[in-house]
């Protein structure tokens, strides 16, 4: 046997179990991490864009004299966007672009889990987002003066965190409804992105909508996250919030679990029926 | 099964069903395999050879769980594929030529680390073995380099070391020279032969449209079209099988309205193959070199003047000819799966 005859390397014990899984979610995050930080030009189309949306809400505002706090829950709202368009753009439509590209194949015939490389991309989605948000918050607070006055920072952190995981399980449970629905998914979701600007009460407080618009608006974390964290960080916000922020933080783990366990079944769902019909793995290319 | 196999498969078919999505109604019924029946030794480097269309693309997905077969069943590495898929997957690993997987933004060693990760390797092995075998391939300059920045050969090695990286017990390989000059593409062939002299009990599955491929690297060879495998063996078997046949190309001037059928209706022409690209060709397998002078008596009839002729050994080409009936440039033409 010559010298290239040697095998090329020695048999290593493979991570499996939840090792595995721990694996597989790091490394499907990292190409959004470090994405964000190869391609800088989110700084003036994330940062600077919405910073003039707004603007101009903020204006109107105080134009017509409203409460200063509500500058404030513009600027918050603002901030949170960031999430919701990662979610609607990146989040429910990669397993769409996963497919296009061949990856997907790679991931369902790899031994891995399908909910780890969902788990991945959204962990990876919500650190990239963060800095995102935080840059909006930055910016737009201090460009506008807002005065806040965090009552509980555990409270507030552990609310963020569920709107977060609630926002983003949504994002999983979409990812596989926007595979098998293909384009009539992309128009519906493009429908449906300024209907819930509007809905879930971006950029003033959801309460002025009416309860039962507020009710199905709810639907959307988003929605109830904004309300409960606007809560805990204005002093006027428990008066102008639309439910009381235990309430508010019930309903957000409800719906955490639902669409978590939604995510699961339709990833499966998907799963069988890309195995069953041969088409979902497809690229058109 | 015996432990000594790699892939079983028993009268393996596939059906697709292509519904009108409106109606939810079966519209139309495309046969991808029928009954297909192989059994490959663990250690061979086993070639798939067909034209696009012919079914290939459709048993490798099989054979990785990515598509259930309507009828037959296979076995890789010991295990069902439809009821077992959990098993397979970690012994596995699948390379397509022309694939754009990973992401652009990151570097070859990042897109190769992200990929090892999910077959559970520990991050410092995943970084020795991807330095290792991108040297091997000829890529090592290019560990840094975003694979967006990539060639389309380049793109294809770094695809072929992902294959390699998790070390598996069965590779299989869809066209994974698809699309590469004559050098990138001899790289690749190298490379798989290679690891294939090192690790003696991995198997590699291959599916190719090349011939001279299928040739060179295959320790045995499946002809497929249209679903079906028609034959199965060495490469030099296949060949042998012709050789008491007399092989003769004759490069001629204009074929003036001759054709293949003409000269297969004459007595000991076996196959008569016309193409008129680049200057007319005629390739004949002949019962004997006795039916010769009837088809150049032909071509005298027609006015086609002989500009060379000469006799040759029998290739995969012939074979596949000899059993598909056409050549495979002009099966390329067939519907997809």
């Amino acid at each position: 046997m010559s010298s290239e005859a040697r095998p090329f390397f020695a048999p290593v014990p493979k991570a499996s179990g939840w090792r595995l899984f721990l694996k597989t979610v790091v490394a499907r995050a990292y190409p959004r991490v470090i994405g964000q930080q190869r391609e800088r030009s989110w700084l003036f189309f994330d940062v600077f864009l919405s910073i003039l949306a707004v603007s101009a809400y903020v204006f109107v505002y105080r134009a017509i004299g409203a409460p200063e706090e509500y500058v404030g829950f513009v600027v918050v709202g603002g901030a949170m966007t960031a999430f919701w368009l990662n979610v609607l753009w990146s989040m429910s439509s990669q397993l769409y672009w996963e497919k296009e590209s061949g990856n997907l194949a790679l991931y369902i015939m790899a031994p891995n889990s399908m909910m780890a490389i969902l788990l991945g991309m959204a962990v990876g989605g919500i650190v990239a987002t963060a800095l995102r948000a935080a840059a909006i918050l930055l910016v737009g607070s201090l460009l506008f003066h807002v005065q806040y006055a965090v009552g509980s920072l555990p409270a507030l952190a552990a609310v963020f965190l569920l709107t977060l995981a609630a926002l983003y399980g949504l994002g999983m449970m979409s990812a596989s409804l926007f595979l098998l629905w293909g384009r009539e998914a992309w128009h519906l979701a493009n429908l449906a992105q300024e209907p819930i600007y509007l809905l879930s009460g971006f950029y003033f407080p959801v309460k002025n909508l009416g309860f039962w618009v507020a009710v199905a608006a709810s639907i959307i974390p988003l929605t109830l996250g904004l309300d409960a964290m606007r809560q805990l960080l204005f002093p006027s916000g428990a008066a102008l919030g639309f439910l009381t922020v235990p309430v508010e933080v019930a309903v957000l783990a409800v719906l955490c679990v639902l669409f978590l366990v939604a995510a699961r079944w339709l990833l499966g769902y998907m799963e069988r029926m890309a195995i069953r019909e041969g088409r979902l793995l497809e690229s058109r290319r | 099964m015996s432990a000594d196999l790699a892939i079983e498969t028993h009268n393996l078919g596939r059906i697709y069903t292509i519904r009108n999505r409106r109606e939810r109604r079966i519209r139309k019924e495309v046969v991808a395999l029928r009954d297909v029946n192989l059994q490959i030794p663990r250690g061979e480097l086993f070639g798939l050879l067909g034209p696009n269309g012919a079914g290939k693309t459709t048993l490798i997905k099989i054979l990785t769980t990515l598509l259930a077969p309507t009828t037959g069943w296979a076995r890789v590495a010991g295990f069902d594929v439809v009821r077992e898929p959990q098993k397979i997957r970690p012994r596995i690993n699948m390379v397509s030529g022309g694939e754009a997987s990973g992401y652009g933004l990151l570097t070859v060693r990042e897109n190769l680390w992200m990929f090892a990760q999910f077959y559970g390797l520990p991050s410092r092995e995943a970084n020795r073995r991807i330095e290792e075998l991108l040297r091997r391939i000829g890529l090592a300059d290019r560990i840094h380099t975003k694979s967006s920045d990539l060639s389309t050969g380049l793109r294809q090695k770094m695809n072929i070391v992902r294959g390699f990286l998790t070390d598996p017990e069965i590779l299989f390989l869809d066209e994974p020279t698809l699309g590469l000059d004559v050098n990138a593409a001899r790289d690749v062939r190298r490379f798989i032969r290679e690891w294939l002299d090192a690790h003696p009990d991995r198997t590699v599955l291959l599916t190719t449209h090349y011939m001279v491929e299928a040739d060179e690297l295959c320790d045995r060879v499946a002809i497929i079209s249209q679903g079906r495998v028609l034959a199965c063996d060495s490469p030099e078997a296949l060949k042998r099988h012709l050789q008491r046949d007399a092989l003769f190309d004759i490069e001629i001037t204009a074929p003036n309205g001759l054709t293949s059928a003409m000269l297969e209706a004459l007595p000991g022409v076996r196959k008569a193959v016309l193409t008129d690209d680049d200057g007319a060709r005629l390739s004949l397998i002949l019962a004997a070199d006795s039916a010769l002078p009837g088809v150049i008596h032909v071509l005298t009839e027609r006015a086609v003047q002989v500009r060379h002729l000469t006799k040759r050994e029998p290739t995969l080409e012939d074979v596949f000819v000899e059993l598909v009936g056409r050549p495979l440039a002009e099966e390329e033409g067939s519907d997809e799966q």
